[in-house]
């Protein structure tokens, strides 16, 4: 399987805080890869790196490097290119105060695409990639807020989708949904690994079982273990892996 | 007893609230109960629609203080909101705190001068200035809509302010997730997101400058006729009422307080605007 990401001794700091610590991984393209931990250890902060939405915080430093088809996100300038390319759905569904249409037709306009037919286009293919067009063809032009929280959750994705990345980062995008919108989620990410590369944090070792091929594991800043999903589950390597999947805390 | 201290401070506080309360209807019953037969004796067809005001021969029609209320305030609108909103989105997204902390103290103070001083400012600058480079005399409904335009910034930014600010980060952190750039994430996620208190400042504005009268008198030539032109001279409800107000008798006076009553119908109508707007910001 080729390597879409390759982190090498990546640290992070938040002003004084040191908080990764030297991570090292080889993420895989066109499988779904989960990160998971108790809450503050590090694995959204690492999913934020990569594609630097950790330039935004302030005091935030960072060294190591994040190498994307070989290239290291780091030393290019183009950020918006980056984000282009590795896009990201969020823990709290975010559609803008917007038109659906709009919505996803927003990423497309950034990127220069031009002609009602063409973004027409462009629309319905993320909102069938993202499995929700039957449920909103007819309700385009309404405000995407006017949807519940699962369907706002997968018009996030369909915006995401719109700009045509090769990565997807999802920052535990269940955690604020109900269990049969959550598994809408799952299945549309099962499915769009044929596609693309894809990485979750999850609180959710149920879900990452269910959905990821390579889980890392995160504790205190530190990837404890990374390996196939089965593997790590069923026989852990080390004893706090163990620990923290059999629940004995986190 | 501590109990009973409680009951006294209660009806204290009580007191308090009512005497707002009280102002307000004791001058909605003043105007009305005066201004209200006033327009019935002039006739309201009269009244509100009629082109001239002729206190001398008992012609009081008040169209022309409607039209230079409503002309100086869009002018206003039109010079204050550009300038305004962007400085509310400079302050709230783009500006580092250095000139954050000489901005915000600057736009304070300039909500705390007395428009007495900004009138002073218009006779003495802009309407020597308009009367040299532009034309015309200088007091003209332009001057005034500049002058106005300048006393608004304050309200404007702070309320816009306050509205962008409001907006969840997760908007903006959406944009740029896009690829989208902190210009394009700002003024296409960030501004639209806000638009109900951006409106609300608006509006809010435009009670300023209906009200505004020290001002206004000083540079808006005051000529109580039709306005004819943004270069010529303009009297508002405003400055109808403190120009004649100290000689007026019997139905001229009356005549004054009924534009004191539409002037108060206008503010009342800005205000629930305001409030209805204010309301939705609140849902969101």
């Amino acid at each position: 399987m080729d390597t879409k990401i390759a982190i090498e001794t990546l640290d992070l700091y938040y002003s004084e805080f040191h908080a990764l610590k030297n991570i090292n991984m080889r993420i895989p393209e066109k499988e779904i890869t989960a990160f998971i931990g108790p809450s503050g250890c590090g694995k959204s902060t690492l999913l934020k790196s990569l594609n630097r939405m950790n330039d935004l915080i302030e005091g935030c430093r960072i060294t190591g490097r994040v190498l994307l088809d070989n290239d290291d996100i780091y030393a290019n300038d183009d950020v918006n290119l980056l984000r282009k390319r590795v896009g990201m759905v969020f823990q709290k569904p975010n559609p803008f105060p917007m038109s659906v249409y709009d919505n996803i037709a927003f990423g497309p306009r950034t990127h220069g695409v031009k002609g009602k037919a063409k973004l027409d286009d462009m629309v319905e293919e993320a909102l069938r990639k993202a499995a929700i067009w039957d449920e909103v063809k007819d309700r385009l032009d309404k405000s995407a807020l006017s949807f519940s929280g699962g369907q706002q959750q997968r018009l996030c994705i369909a915006r995401a989708l719109a700009v045509q990345p090769e990565v997807l980062l999802m920052d535990e995008p269940t955690s604020a949904l109900d269990p049969i919108s959550t598994l809408k989620i799952e299945d549309l990410a099962l499915e769009l690994k044929q596609n693309y590369t894809i990485v979750i944090v999850t609180h959710n070792m149920q879900q990452a079982v269910r959905i990821s091929d390579k889980t890392a594991f995160f504790l205190l800043g530190e990837v404890v273990e990374f390996n196939d999903t089965d593997s790590l589950f069923s026989n852990p390597q080390e004893k706090k892996t163990e620990d923290y999947i059999t629940g004995r805390f986190g | 007893m501590e109990k009973r201290k409680e009951e006294i401070m209660k009806f204290v506080f009580l007191l308090a609230a009512c005497a707002s309360i009280a102002t307000v209807a004791m001058i909605c019953l003043f105007l009305f109960a005066n201004g209200l037969p006033t327009i019935g004796k002039i006739g309201a067809a009269d009244f509100f629609l009629g082109e001239r005001w002729r206190p001398a021969n008992d012609v009081y029609g008040i169209l022309p203080m409607i039209l230079g209320s409503l002309y100086v305030t869009l002018g206003a609108i039109v010079v204050g909101v550009p300038v305004g909103i962007l400085t509310a989105v400079f302050m709230a997204r783009f500006c580092p705190e250095k000139i954050y902390n000489v901005l915000k103290p600057s736009v304070e103070l300039l909500a705390g001068i007395p428009s007495v001083v900004y009138g002073f400012f218009g006779l003495v600058v802009m309407v020597p200035f308009i009367r040299e480079h532009i034309g015309g005399t200088g007091s003209s409904m332009l001057t005034a809509s500049l002058l106005l335009g300048m006393m608004i910034l304050p309200t404007l930014i702070s309320v816009a302010e306050a509205a962008l600010r409001a907006v969840p980060d997760s908007y903006y952190e959406g944009a740029l997730a896009l690829g989208a750039g902190h210009v394009r994430s700002v003024f296409f996620t960030v501004v639209p997101a806000a638009k109900s208190g951006i409106m609300a400042a608006i509006i809010l504005g435009m009670g300023r400058a209906v009200g505004e009268t020290m001002a206004v008198i000083m540079v808006a030539g005051n000529q109580a006729r039709m306005p004819i032109g943004i270069l010529e001279g303009v009297r508002t409800m405003t400055t109808n009422i403190v120009i004649e107000m100290g000689y007026a008798a019997d139905l001229h006076r009356d005549a004054l307080i009924a534009t004191a009553v539409v002037l108060f119908v206008f503010i009342l109508i800005i205000n629930l605007t305001f409030s209805y707007l204010k309301g939705k910001v609140v849902q969101q």
